[in-house]
């Protein structure tokens, strides 16, 4: 490489036309790299579906964002070689993309993670980061997915810097039901309720 | 090893809340981020490579039965790092309009005919030293709602995973010298004249092949300066 250091290129938006290039989803003749299920026949774990709608500022639904998730499986480990404790065996991904349906609406069939370590080692309760891209939005947005009735949530670094009167807006709440967990959780891209976003 | 990856990177990115690019006011947050400290699950990323990519997922003029229309170009490039680094084996994920300006996607109204051979999309995977490469066909400038008389300048929608999964970067890839630069609300987002010019890929006489296609050539720079080994336990 003859590359000398260079600043990064710069974001642009996903628009309003990705959905035949990153989510055909069936609706469009080109084959899916990804989906909204990461479950494998050989995951371990509690498996739950994760869903939810996303609002505009004016609280109507986002018919055209994009959505991703990355996630470590139930022992807390990431499906990356630079997480050297990752289980050579396991053939969970950790990564979900879905576009948002007709009403905003999304989902993910995923596993409950396990707890991963912050960069002190202490235990981060259970969570899914979530990157959201969409038509007038430059540059996508990051939050967190943390889960209602996680004991590890009070002493969760990350939830601890986010004032509690809006801590709420990362904390999905379980349906009520028998069989898997559905936990619920909208997003708002500003205005009431706005979900908290985090600079990383 | 995992990086580590100062936010101060972030500031070539164009700001969220762009009000001549009119969706971005109702899609802005209003309040502001909260910084944290990145932790394994901001550090680690998703890994997909060739068993993702089928063949000729790089050549959008082989995907169908026929040729496409338009104008056949070479599209390549590195992805790098900031410290000029390859980013081996991450993917790459293209989507485009077709030489008239016009996509494949039930919203696009664009009175532009459809290409039955032109799909839009492609992927492949960086190699070894972060080199990729598509052939494709030049895009058309398309209009939107945005003002009156908006037209996009021709560009081609990259989607890269790049180190991590604060490494994901979006971005569209512009074409040298296009009129409509000046008045072009999401390429003017990115405010610095620099970092606006890393969109526009540059003309490549080398790889342009003799009585068959044009080469730009556009290279991808994602966030990862100070490389520095973390503890994972
Ligand atoms: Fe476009």
């Amino acid at each position: 490489m003859s590359e000398t250091a260079k600043e990064i290129t710069p974001s642009q938006t996903v628009g309003p036309y990705f959905a035949y290039g990153l989510t055909p989803n069936g609706k469009y003749d080109w084959n899916d790299a990804f989906s909204n299920n990461l479950v494998t026949s050989d995951t371990s774990g509690e498996r739950i579906r994760v869903e939810g709608r996303v609002f505009d500022g004016d609280g109507a639904p986002v018919l055209d964002c994009m959505l991703e998730i990355w996630q470590a499986d139930a022992q807390g480990r990431f499906s990356d070689p630079q997480d050297k404790r990752a289980l050579p065996n396991s053939s969970f991904r950790g990564f979900g993309r879905v576009g948002s349906d007709g009403n905003g609406g999304y989902a993910f069939d995923t596993i409950k993670p396990g707890v991963v370590p912050d960069p002190d080692g202490k235990p981060q309760a259970p969570h899914l980061v979530l990157a959201v891209f969409a038509r007038g939005m430059l540059l996508h947005l990051y939050t967190r997915i943390y889960f209602d009735g996680e004991a590890a949530n009070a002493a969760d670094p990350v939830l601890a810097l986010v004032p509690s009167d809006r801590r709420a807006t990362l904390i999905a709440t379980r349906k009520p039901g028998t069989g898997n967990a559905v936990y619920c959780l909208d997003i708002r891209l500003q205005g009431d309720n706005e979900t908290v976003f985090f600079e990383v | 090893m995992t990086l580590n990856y100062p936010i101060s990177s972030l500031t070539a990115h164009p700001p969220r809340l762009s009000p001549a690019y009119k969706s971005t006011v109702k899609r802005t947050p209003s309040k502001p981020l909260i910084i944290m400290r990145h932790t394994l699950s901001e550090l680690t990323g998703p890994v997909y490579g060739h068993e993702t990519v089928r063949e000729n997922d790089n050549d959008l003029t082989l995907q169908c039965k026929g040729e496409p229309l338009g104008e056949r170009i070479i599209v390549h490039g590195h992805v790098l790092d900031e410290d000029g680094r390859g980013v081996p084996n991450t993917l790459v994920e293209l989507w485009q309009a077709n030489a008239c300006g016009r996509y494949i996607h039930v919203v696009d109204q664009h009175p532009a005919p459809l290409d039955p051979n032109f799909t839009g999309a492609g992927r492949t995977q960086s190699d070894a030293e972060g080199y990729y490469k598509f052939v494709t066909i030049k895009p058309g400038a398309y209009p939107w709602g945005n003002h009156h008389n908006a037209w996009r300048p021709a560009h081609i929608h990259f989607s890269v995973f790049g180190h991590s999964f604060i490494s994901r970067l979006v971005t569209q890839m512009y074409f040298p010298g296009d009129p409509l630069f000046p008045f072009d609300p999401i390429f003017n987002s990115v405010t610095d004249e620099k970092a606006r010019n890393r969109m526009i890929s540059s003309f490549d006489l080398e790889n342009t092949q003799p009585e068959w296609a044009l080469a730009y050539r556009f290279n991808i720079v994602l966030r990862g300066r100070n490389a520095t080994p973390m503890e994972t336990k």
